[in-house]
């Protein structure tokens, strides 16, 4: 019956005698831009790492276009929590990691890449190295290498939560214009209730350990969404806030 | 290349080495003088100019056997560093035999050298062999030690990242975990080398026929302190030079290290 792209079923997983997930379900549909929130420790890297397969669940279903995920499968472009550039590559380098390890040659590695430097605002920094670059440009390069994999969907785990608060709402408002122009199935794990409103088409919020969906927002705005002062979106930035403040309610 | 290049590098030597520069010459002057003003006999503390004129007029024999010397450390401190790696990586993935090998390699390091060396030279004979035993075996467990630390000092996140791309343990090591491990490298090289040179000229002056060490111990006997200075003069010279060349190579191979300091 369904179409998802992402499917998650009671979903659980626990460290020894730390219970992290408790009761996952939620789901991706392609083309959909999808954020979990959810107070710090409440296991959202956990669900990617669960994906990415790096662990492997204590119980429940994750199916993606309908298949059970295996660990063998590498279908996700994954971006950790801090840009996990290389320092001792240049950008360019690092952008192309991905393709580099599916086997594709230097070459055609970077022929696939370098079309895009302009787009990500990283034209003439190809030959620079991560520490070259301010934080904002160290995240798009980030976000360079991993959209150009080419997976079926996007994780990416708080891309911009080390950034100070000008580059970070420079960073979401392009995160916002590039997603419209690409419609990248995306699940995005934020700390910032405003990104997740101003990005996402739905919204999780998860409970404090053992972590389970707690609420679920649908935001029925267009994209992309520049005027961050819209009222539909304030109401929804601060009934967001309510619930992850007030997790009784 | 600019046509002020040459002098800038000039001022920026004087910066860096000034000081350096500074405190020997004091030091030597200081020695210099106390020897000629107090009158003390040669065969008890030469003066550094009867040093420089005796260790030059020796430079044949000296030379032949800094030669020796340096071949020795060189070579010990080569094979040492290839069994290094080589035991690096198997304990990086074997994670068991850390724990079977390092209780050894440890009790290698306390042997005391003074008792050592003469088995070693008795075992080995008076040629290179027992040299480059020496040698290796006081570098290879620093090198070794800082090679395994360097790996675990790899950023979680890249190895994550890696992993999700679906790279192999082989290949995440060797784009994730080799190039973390290179500052750590390096730091055990630049104190390795210096070890290096020592071991070598121990195992000369347990028994050799040729290098620093035999010099040196030749010089004693035949009360000569001057020559032994001029030979320690030298072999500190060496030292200096191969902790620059370490240096070098690792300016040469991270060149990104120095942009975390200077950002444009
Ligand atoms: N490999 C592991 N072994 C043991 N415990 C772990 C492991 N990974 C995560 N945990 C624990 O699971 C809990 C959830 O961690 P997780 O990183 O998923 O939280 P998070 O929601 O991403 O937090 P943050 O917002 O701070 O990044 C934490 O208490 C953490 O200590
Ligand atoms: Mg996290």
């Amino acid at each position: 019956m369904s179409s998802a792209r992402l499917d998650l079923k009671r979903l659980r997983k626990s460290f020894g005698h730390t219970h992290v997930l408790a009761d996952i379900n939620l789901s991706v549909q392609p083309g959909e831009f999808v954020s979990i929130l959810g107070p710090s420790g409440a296991g959202k890297s956990t669900i990617l790492q669960l994906l990415t397969g790096a662990i492997a669940p204590d119980g429940g279903q994750m199916l993606l276009d309908d298949q059970p995920l295996t660990p063998a499968q590498h279908r996700f472009a994954f971006m950790p929590q801090g840009d996990a550039l290389m320092p001792w590559r240049r950008i360019i380098g690092n952008t192309t990691l991905g393709l580099e390890v599916q086997g594709l040659g230097r070459q055609a590695a970077r022929a696939r890449v370098i079309p895009l430097f302009e787009e990500f605002g990283l034209a003439g920094f190809e030959n620079h190295y991560p520490a070259q670059l301010s934080g904002g440009m160290r995240q798009r390069a980030a976000l360079l290498r991993t959209v150009v994999q080419q997976r079926p969907m996007l994780l990416l785990d708080e891309p911009f939560g080390a950034l100070d608060a000008l580059t970070r709402a420079q960073m979401q408002r392009w995160l916002a214009d590039m997603w419209t122009r690409h419609r990248w199935t995306v699940l995005l794990i934020t700390h910032d209730v405003r990104e997740a409103v101003l990005l996402s088409d739905r919204i999780y919020v998860l409970s404090a350990r053992p972590a389970c969906v707690a609420h679920h927002f649908q935001v029925p705005l267009d994209h992309p969404r520049h005027s961050v002062g819209s009222p539909e979106l304030a109401a929804l930035e601060a009934r967001i806030l309510q619930t992850l403040l007030n997790p009784e309610d | 290349m600019s046509i002020t290049a040459p002098s800038r590098l000039f001022a920026r030597f004087i910066r860096h080495a000034g000081p350096a520069i500074a405190s020997v010459s004091t030091l030597i002057l200081t020695w210099e003088t106390y020897v000629q003003l107090w009158g003390i006999s040669p065969t008890a503390l030469p003066a550094p100019t009867r040093i420089i004129v005796q260790g030059y007029e020796q430079r044949e024999a000296l030379a032949c056997h800094t030669i020796a010397t340096f071949q020795a450390t060189t070579f010990g401190f080569a094979s040492s560093l290839i069994v290094a790696f080589l035991f690096s990586i198997l304990i990086d993935f074997f994670r068991q035999l850390r724990r079977a090998l390092f209780p050894v390699f440890i009790i290698t390091q306390t042997l005391p050298l003074v008792a050592i060396a003469p088995l070693i030279v008795l075992w080995f004979g008076f040629g290179l062999t027992p040299k480059i035993v020496l040698v290796a075996l006081v570098t290879f467990f620093p090198m070794l030690v800082a090679l395994t630390q360097g790996y675990e000092a790899t950023d979680r996140n890249i190895s994550a990242l890696l992993a999700s791309m679906g790279a192999s343990r082989w290949r995440i090591f060797v784009m994730a975990r080799l190039p973390s491990a290179l500052p750590y490298f390096f730091a055990g090289l630049r104190i390795s080398i210096t070890y290096a040179v020592v071991g070598a000229i121990f195992a000369e002056y347990a028994g050799a026929a040729r290098g620093l060490g035999i010099y040196i111990l030749n010089a004693k006997n035949n009360f000569r302190p001057d020559l032994v200075l001029a030979a320690v003069f030298v072999s500190a010279t060496l030292t200096l030079l191969l902790f620059g060349a370490t240096v070098f190579l690792q300016r040469a191979a991270m060149p990104w290290a120095r942009l975390t300091e200077a950002r444009p």
